[in-house]
């Protein structure tokens, strides 16, 4: 009965009732604008440029100091990185297996009673090693805004819809090939305090393993061609335009399935690794303890 | 040898790690209470000398004896098994616990330490460290990364040992006190 229905939706804690008109006004404190800020990841950019050019080395990660993200001001070393040699422990990675991770956990769209708004995509890809090693049998966590851009969080304050059947979390072991696949929606771009009219281009944050534990990463995986990337700080705090590439997946219609998904690929390569043969000789095949 | 592949680029935590990558029992490498179990606490500060309320650290380390431990449940802890490595998220006051054992040496006269990686809301990557325990000073003084360092840097990366018997170690991202933090490439 359609009465019962709105009672029932109603009571659904889930949803917020829809908040005033008055709530909708950016509520930013920050006055600075979009245009200083590009005008600032601008200089930067053209700066790294130059020093290429000049025969500077390519950057293959994020600066830490990168002040157009101005949340990390203060929190970047000043120091120089200490070089070290990974020693013992640092050469081999926590083990985890199909007892951690249930296999369900790589499908978002199945985690409550009914489908979650926005559109279904696959993502799959392989995590591979610097040698181009497959990753086998090691963890993949992933988290996203749900298709209108709003984290289950209670952080954020974002006035757009919650999905009551979408909570954007999810988890896979990665198979002998290294591969990797999740079943989940679209995540949609969000809006963030770091100035005035900023918002991040849809992302998917990705955490990895790899067989040691120095090749620890936590990164996010953008789609392509979003107009939002030379807007956005976080992206841009990778300055060098190649590396800021292989963050982006492809879209790939061998991945897409019939009247179901639209596919992306995403392959992650990990550092290293480090660690000698005879090392890995002696604690067995690496990465396929399951 | 293979052609060497480029690695893909980290990016920040972000501020929404909250509901997924903590899981029950994440900081418990053991149960507190567990025979031989031992805190590990410690509070984030930022430069300008504020707590950060938003950081998640892993910790990962060998056992008691010094062993390597390989094996799978970290996510599903069973109350048991040492898995050798832990996730805290810290609190609103900056503060992280685990519960643990000391780790032992890795090979005789070995320094014993955890390895820590580091991720926070506005840093860009995560951060690598090292927990030394501060007790054997003679392996201290022969550990090769601490050899590397001024005594002032050193001190970031040795922990406390508390009344309790447990380690207090503090991270500090920037300005005086910065922890030391490793490259490994």
């Amino acid at each position: 009965m359609p009465e019962d229905i709105t009672a029932e939706l109603e009571s659904e804690e889930l949803v917020p009732p829809a908040e005033p008109k008055a709530a909708h006004q950016p509520l930013d404190k920050a006055i600075e604008s979009q245009a200083d800020l590009s005008a600032e990841i601008s200089a930067i950019g053209e700066a790294y440029r130059r020093a290429l050019k000049d025969g500077g080395q390519p950057e293959i990660q994020p600066r830490l100091d990168y002040p157009p993200y101005r949340s990390s001001i203060l929190r970047h070393p000043t120091k120089s990185l200490q070089h070290a040699d990974p020693e013992t422990i640092e050469l081999y990675s926590p083990a985890f297996g199909h007892q951690d991770v249930h296999a369900l956990e790589s499908d978002l769209t199945i985690q409550h009673n009914g489908e979650p708004l926005g559109e279904r995509i696959i993502v799959s890809g392989k995590v591979l090693d610097g040698d181009g090693r497959p990753v086998a049998g090691q963890l993949v966590e992933i988290w996203q805004a749900n298709s209108s851009g709003r984290y289950i969080h209670k952080r954020d304050q974002h006035p757009a819809p919650i999905d009551p059947n979408f909570t954007g979390i999810g988890r896979c072991i990665t198979g002998p090939d290294g591969s990797y696949r999740f079943t989940t929606i679209k995540p949609g771009a969000y809006p963030w305090k770091n100035h005035l009219n900023a918002w991040r281009p849809a992302h998917i944050h990705f955490s990895l393993f790899g067989t040691e534990f120095t090749q620890r990463i936590i990164t996010q995986m953008y789609f392509p061609g979003d107009q939002l990337f030379p807007l956005d700080p976080i992206y841009q705090t990778i300055v060098d335009q190649d590396a800021r590439d292989r963050l982006v997946a492809t879209y790939d219609h061998s991945i897409t399935e019939p009247e179901w998904a639209l596919g992306y690929n995403w392959d992650i390569v990990l550092t290293g690794p480090k660690r000698t043969w005879t090392e890995n000789e002696a604690l067995g095949a690496a990465g396929d303890e399951e | 040898m293979s052609t060497k592949l480029v690695p893909t680029p980290g990016q920040t935590v972000g501020p929404f790690y909250g509901y997924a990558l903590p899981f029950e029992k994440d900081n418990e490498l053991l149960p507190p209470g567990f025979p031989g179990s031992i805190r590990l606490q410690g509070t984030v500060y930022d430069g300008a000398g504020h707590t950060i309320p938003d950081a998640i650290l892993e910790i990962w380390q060998p056992d008691a004896d010094g062993k390597i431990v390989q094996r799978t449940g970290s996510l599903v802890r069973d109350g048991y098994t040492f898995t050798g490595w832990g996730r805290g998220a810290v609190g609103n006051s900056g503060v992280f616990t685990f519960t643990t054992v000391n780790p032992g040496p890795t090979k005789p006269g070995a320094a014993p330490f955890i390895s820590v990686a580091l991720f926070a809301r506005g840093l860009t990557n995560r951060l690598f460290t090292r927990i030394y325990l501060p007790e054997d000073t003679e392996a201290l003084a022969n550990d090769p990364l601490l050899g590397s360092l001024d005594p002032e840097r050193r001190k970031t990366l040795i922990a406390r040992r508390d009344p309790d018997g447990g380690l207090t170690w503090d991270i500090r991202l920037q300005g005086e006190g910065e922890t030391v933090f490793l490259d490994f490439q």
